[in-house]
């Protein structure tokens, strides 16, 4: 599987997710959420930082399944799902995950034909990477 | 200064396209590039501009050299890929106008059909953005677009027969086009139905060809063109589009994905053009995947916001339709070189030479992808 490359600005949130917490970078100025993070604040461009606690609840956005050509490691498991996850207190961030039947279930746990747009969906953690299942 | 028809494509050149060609992408580069200042009546040591995209792999320091170009004044890279085929004209279009030179070569070579396939190996290298994708199996462009595709047909009530009517008047071109890789393949709504998944919701043929192949075009200034033997293909207006908050292809991040690079691009292009939306003769609309092309008929205003599936129907975008589209057969049916082929058609169709011709066509939309930075032409061949 591929290990997410961090950058310094991206670290965080995968230092995080290691403990098992869901944090969202946010000016620690005027308070705006942002993600993917980035350096500073697209709203006041304070360079000012904070990491901020989100309730790990949320709705399906959208999703794929995809099928081969893969690389091997997710070959192995197509056709799995891919969601993007819009986060219930912020709609406007929204989190590419894998909706699993349980934390650390294979990408391919889940029936697709289960998920829905809209589904609400909650976060678990498994092997330092979030993961999404049904609520 | 004005861009508005100043300057003109007056060759355009390309080698055969096919799944493998046995030369490497210089000398396939080489090739087009002569073939295009054949056809423009040019010597090539005339040639004072270059511009292609930034993943081309033919050096410009190489091509210059290998064909014999002049002294170049003026060398310009549009970058994220087929974002960057209409780029590349409007960069030497730009040039000119503003005297920095006085003829321009644009061109694209590519090996995607017999090249590296990322996508079964292990070796890939992850770019840092990706981060936040592909450790959850978000790996390919088809699966990107596929999550933006999912959403537009939720939100919209598009449907796959939608996505079928662009990829079928796609293919019904290719087969009146002896150059298209699908030339002598029809498609049938059942094939299309019954193919194998790449990433639901796009199957085989929502997706567009792997294909070794090179174009390129010459530019020249309004009035070096009238010496020239082909009819002038102006560039009428030109943009390209990075939207505010953009985020690559995974446009998830936007406060609205599915509006996207096609709206910021057109609302320069059309802002500095004496037609509209309702004047366009015939389309090239960029076609890596079926889905774009009602993200772009809406974003380039041939229709409402959500209604891009709506207008396939009827065969809006066949020969003789609302706006045929793509009528040497596109990305999807013709080869996929970064979309350039979109703009040789374009400037064949206002020649009025196309193997799929719109009678007596005045004027052409030519854009280049959505979902990441974008870039688009106006073409004419009004004087």
């Amino acid at each position: 599987m591929l290990e997410p490359v961090k950058d310094t600005t991206g670290a965080p949130f995968w230092e995080y997710a290691a403990r098992g917490e869901l944090r969202v970078q946010a000016c620690a100025d005027c308070g705006e959420l942002r993600f993917p993070p980035r350096p500073c604040c697209p709203h006041c461009q304070s360079f000012a930082e904070e990491w901020r606690p989100v309730s790990g609840r949320g709705r399906v956005w959208s999703y794929v399944v995809p099928h081969p050509p893969l690389l091997p490691d997710y070959a192995a498991q197509a056709p799995y799902n891919v969601v993007v996850v819009e986060l219930e207190e912020a709609p406007r961030i929204r989190l590419v995950g894998n909706l699993v039947t349980v934390a650390g279930a294979p990408l391919n746990s889940l029936d697709p034909g289960r998920i829905r747009i809209g589904a609400r969906v909650h976060v678990v953690f498994a092997d330092g990477l979030p993961q999404w299942v049904l609520s | 200064m004005t861009l508005k028809d100043a300057t003109a494509i007056v060759g355009i050149g390309r080698t055969p396209f096919a799944r493998h060609l046995a030369e490497d992408e210089r000398t396939l580069a080489c090739r087009a590039v002569l073939a295009a200042l054949d056809d423009a009546g040019i010597a090539p040591g005339e040639v004072d501009a270059l511009a292609s995209y930034t993943m081309e792999e033919t050096d410009e320091v190489e091509l210059a050299k290998a064909v014999g170009l002049g002294d170049l004044t003026f060398f310009s890279k549009a970058g994220y890929g087929g974002g960057g085929s209409c780029a590349t004209v409007a960069h030497l279009a730009a040039a000119i106008a503003s005297g920095q030179a006085s003829v321009g070569v644009a061109w694209r070579s590519r090996k995607r059909g017999s090249g590296p396939r990322p996508w079964t190996n292990t070796t890939v290298q992850l770019p840092t953005p990706a981060q936040w994708t592909r450790p959850f199996g978000l790996l390919r462009p088809a699966d990107e677009i596929a999550m933006l595709t999912r959403r537009y047909l939720h939100e919209y009530g598009a449907t796959r027969d939608h996505l079928f009517n662009v990829a079928l008047a796609c293919r019904n071109r290719a087969n009146q086009n002896p150059a298209a890789i699908m030339y002598d393949r029809p498609l049938t709504r059942e094939m299309y139905m019954s193919s194998r998944w790449i990433s639901e919701p796009l199957c085989l043929f929502d997706n567009c060809l792997e294909t070794d192949g090179a174009l390129a075009c010459v530019l020249v200034s309004r009035e070096r063109a009238r010496d020239c033997p082909n009819t002038p293909v102006y560039v009428h207006s030109a943009a390209q589009g990075l939207p505010a908050q953009h985020h690559g292809m995974v446009n998830y991040w936007n406060d609205d994905p599915l509006t996207g690079p096609a709206w910021t691009a057109a609302r320069h292009l059309w802002k500095h053009a004496d037609f509209t939306p309702q004047d366009v003769d015939v389309a090239q609309i960029y076609d890596a995947f079926t889905s774009l092309v009602p993200l772009s008929l809406e974003g380039y205003g041939f229709c409402g916001r959500g209604e891009g599936g709506s207008f396939t129907e009827g065969g809006a975008l066949e020969i003789g339709g609302r706006l045929p589209i793509n009528t040497s057969g596109g990305g999807l049916s013709e080869a996929y070189v970064h979309g350039f082929n979109l703009i040789d058609e374009g400037v064949r169709q206002l020649r009025g030479t196309s193997t799929a011709q719109v009678p007596d066509a005045t004027t052409c939309l030519v854009t280049a992808g959505e979902g990441v930075p974008t870039s688009a032409l106006l073409l004419t061949n009004r004087s």
